[in-house]
């Protein structure tokens, strides 16, 4: 049997390198196993002739569509979004965007300011020296001052603002609509060994350069040369407790597919919102026969995606295509509560730069725009590095019937079963979605945009993961405390996207990771009497 | 399809002519079709976990047709074209996908585009950094962030 460690991580993504590298200090043996492995830059899609067509394939954002053995299926024909994930040293991080804005500090309040969801039981403060320790670890540049958006102090200047932001400015400006450069884990100077951003454009599916921040190049070496153990390939099927309730340990497959099991003093679950109530649920036992931490009957439910509606069209002037990081401005001027828009809460939008020749060529052709014949090389000349983007990413409120629970059938490569997903999109979304279409059309057209499309939501747009086993006061009407340790389990703690209480309307991972530091804080002071 | 999961050459007869009913060779603009030999192989040896999807929309192009594509008359075979890209579901936006991911790959295309024939990496792209005046009007609003209790 192998010797118990003080503290066991699961998932090496965004929040496990965060706590991670924060525990360190504390000089604790400190474990994490991660189902996926290191990444090879050599290999990411950008280096190659043939960068656009992979992200079809092995590296398509999709885990369904990947199908890595380190990747586990997910169940997702009942939602209109499809979940999106990567799995490896870095987790989600390896493939994002990069856009970097946090959570309002109205988010945190949306119960007492607009009557609908829950307030979280911490507040934007309480996370803001959180929020600065990361964004120097990570990495972001941008332009501190938004007179929208909470302040920040990046340590690298903004991206260029390139062909495409100058088309958008101009058109917002004549509208009287707010934008600003948007916050980025972008490195745009060489930065604590990262190489400065030299535009391959091909961001998201992780950056060959090394100029996009993901936490195997920013965490990891840090916690590693700390101390922390981090062991790849090594997929957890259950947390198993002892007789007092406590957690004792995880049942791993090892890289071999070998069954293992590890004790453990302390486990913290950093597996996204998906992840983590899958696992959760299939740690169910006669103690816990709802699954772990379920007293609440929450775990699972409450799933929040931001539903991304998104409209495009193409101007005369050439735009950055595929040329420039994909985001590069954000507008905050529909976030916040406004009932007479119809609905309550609001959206943030990232503007889109363009697109690859390929991507360009198999969407509009999809779409019906690029025809098949004669006209094809016209109108691909008129489309091509000519498209400019706006998406919203619209506040998901939290609805316990959006869940994700445990397929019957599907399972993954070591025979776990995988997870399934309910999900709809509420009428205040609906509302939500088709006031920022019609924005979006507003702004694009006054750019002089034509052949204006619609995804609405993106399909394959389930990138941000939230909710499922919300924070709270209330044992039961949460699953994690105000400091992310579970009510029901005193020694097993959350720090990923599902302890949020609501989404708001702006990418997450920023806040995701702050969150995750404030809860290794909130430990490191707690040490002495951390079970009580 | 033959049994080492490769399309038989029925099957690569009528990607060849489907290939070029979507995107013909061009005088004006000095590119090859889609059917051109290179491309062609370009996409029979890349197709790699698209062969099933691919050879299940051949499959349903040679139920349309009920010959070889390229034997029918003009109008004919715009007609089951159009049935196959209206009926054909996935299977047909794969096999139409893998034949627009080799095209705009081919150096012949990208020149004709105006394109670097390179990867993205190493060398990357120079990108202006533009004329950040244009944020002057924002800060004039300077709207407030809306404040939590």
């Amino acid at each position: 049997m192998k010797d118990p460690v003080d503290v066991l991580i699961i998932g090496a993504g965004a929040s496990g390198a965060a706590i991670a590298w924060s525990l360190a200090e504390t000089k604790m043996h400190i474990l994490c196993l991660e189902q996926g492995g290191w990444m090879n830059p050599a290999e990411y899609p950008s280096t190659g002739r043939d960068w656009e067509a992979k992200f079809y394939g092995e590296w398509s954002s999709s885990p369904n569509v990947r199908g890595r053995p380190e990747d586990y299926p997910i169940n997702d024909d009942n939602s209109p979004i499809k979940v999106v994930n990567y799995n490896a040293v870095g987790g989600s991080t390896v493939m994002y965007t990069a856009h970097w804005p946090r959570l309002h500090p109205s988010d945190f309040k949306v119960k007492t300011l607009d009557g609908v969801a829950d307030d979280w039981p911490i507040d934007y403060d309480a996370l803001t020296p959180f929020f600065e320790e990361n964004d120097r670890i990570m990495g972001t540049s941008g332009l501190s001052g938004d007179p929208l958006s909470p302040l920040t102090h990046p340590p690298m200047p903004q991206q260029p603002m390139g062909l495409s932001g100058a088309i958008i400015g101009k058109a917002m400006n004549k509208l009287g609509w707010h934008w600003w450069p948007s916050d980025t884990t972008v490195a745009t100077t060489d930065y604590e060994g990262r190489a400065r951003c030299i535009n391959l454009g091909h961001c998201t599916p992780a950056c060959a350069q090394g100029a996009k921040s993901s936490t195997d190049i920013t965490y990891w070496p840090q916690a590693i040369r700390a101390g922390v153990e981090l062991r790849t390939y090594c997929r957890v099927r259950e947390i198993t407790t002892d007789e007092n309730g406590m957690a004792s340990g995880v049942v791993y497959y090892d890289k071999d597919g070998v069954e293992q099991f590890q004790p453990a003093h302390v486990v913290i679950i950093a597996c996204n919102g998906v992840g983590t109530p899958r696992l959760l649920l299939n740690s169910a036992s006669n103690r816990f026969p709802h699954g772990l931490a379920n007293s609440s009957g929450l775990v699972g439910k409450n799933l929040m995606f931001h539903p991304y509606a998104q409209i495009y069209g193409y101007v005369k002037e050439p735009t950055d295509s595929n040329r420039a990081p994909p985001t590069c401005l954000w507008s905050k001027e529909w976030y916040d509560t406004d009932l007479s828009r119809g609905f309550v809460r609001g959206y943030g939008v990232q503007f889109v730069r363009g697109a690859g020749p390929v991507f360009e060529a198999v969407v509009s052709e999809q779409k019906g725009i690029l025809p098949w014949g004669a006209d094809h090389h016209r109108v691909f000349r008129k489309l091509n590095g000519h498209r400019l983007g706006f998406s919203a990413i619209c506040e998901d409120l939290p609805e316990e019937h959006n869940r994700v629970t445990l397929d019957p059938v599907m399972k993954d490569s070591h025979g776990i079963p995988a997870p399934r997903i309910d999900y709809t999109i509420s009428e205040n979304s609906r509302k939500m979605m088709e006031h920022a279409l019609a924005r979006g059309r507003e702004v694009l057209e006054l750019a002089g945009a034509t052949d204006i499309c619609v995804n609405s939501p993106i399909p394959w747009g389930g990138w941000h993961l939230l909710g499922t086993a919300r924070m709270g006061t209330e044992p039961e009407r949460s699953v994690v405390n105000e400091w992310g340790r579970t009510h029901d389990v005193k020694n097993l703690f959350i720090v990923d996207g599902s302890i949020f209480v609501t989404s708001g309307g702006v990418n997450p991972t920023s806040t995701i990771q702050a969150l995750a530091l404030y809860i290794a804080d909130q430990m490191k002071q707690r040490l002495a009497n951390l079970f009580d | 399809m033959s049994a080492d999961n490769q399309l038989t050459r029925v099957q690569c007869n009528d990607l060849r002519t489907i290939a070029a009913m979507i995107v013909p060779a061009s005088d004006e603009y000095k590119v090859p079709g889609a059917d051109d030999p290179a491309i062609q192989t370009d996409v029979l040896t890349t197709l790699g976990r698209d062969t099933k999807l691919v050879a299940a929309a051949l499959d349903h192009l040679a139920r349309l047709a009920r010959q070889p594509l390229a034997e029918l008359d003009a109008a004919r075979r715009d007609a089951v074209a159009q049935e196959f890209r209206s009926s054909g579901g996935a299977a047909a936006a794969t096999l139409v996908r893998v034949v627009l991911q080799c095209y705009y790959r081919d150096d012949r295309v990208l020149r004709s585009l105006g394109l670097e024939l390179r990867a993205p990496f190493p060398k990357g792209y120079v990108l202006p950094d533009g004329d950040w005046s244009l944020l002057d009007p924002v800060k004039a609003r300077a709207g407030t962030l809306r404040r939590a209790p």
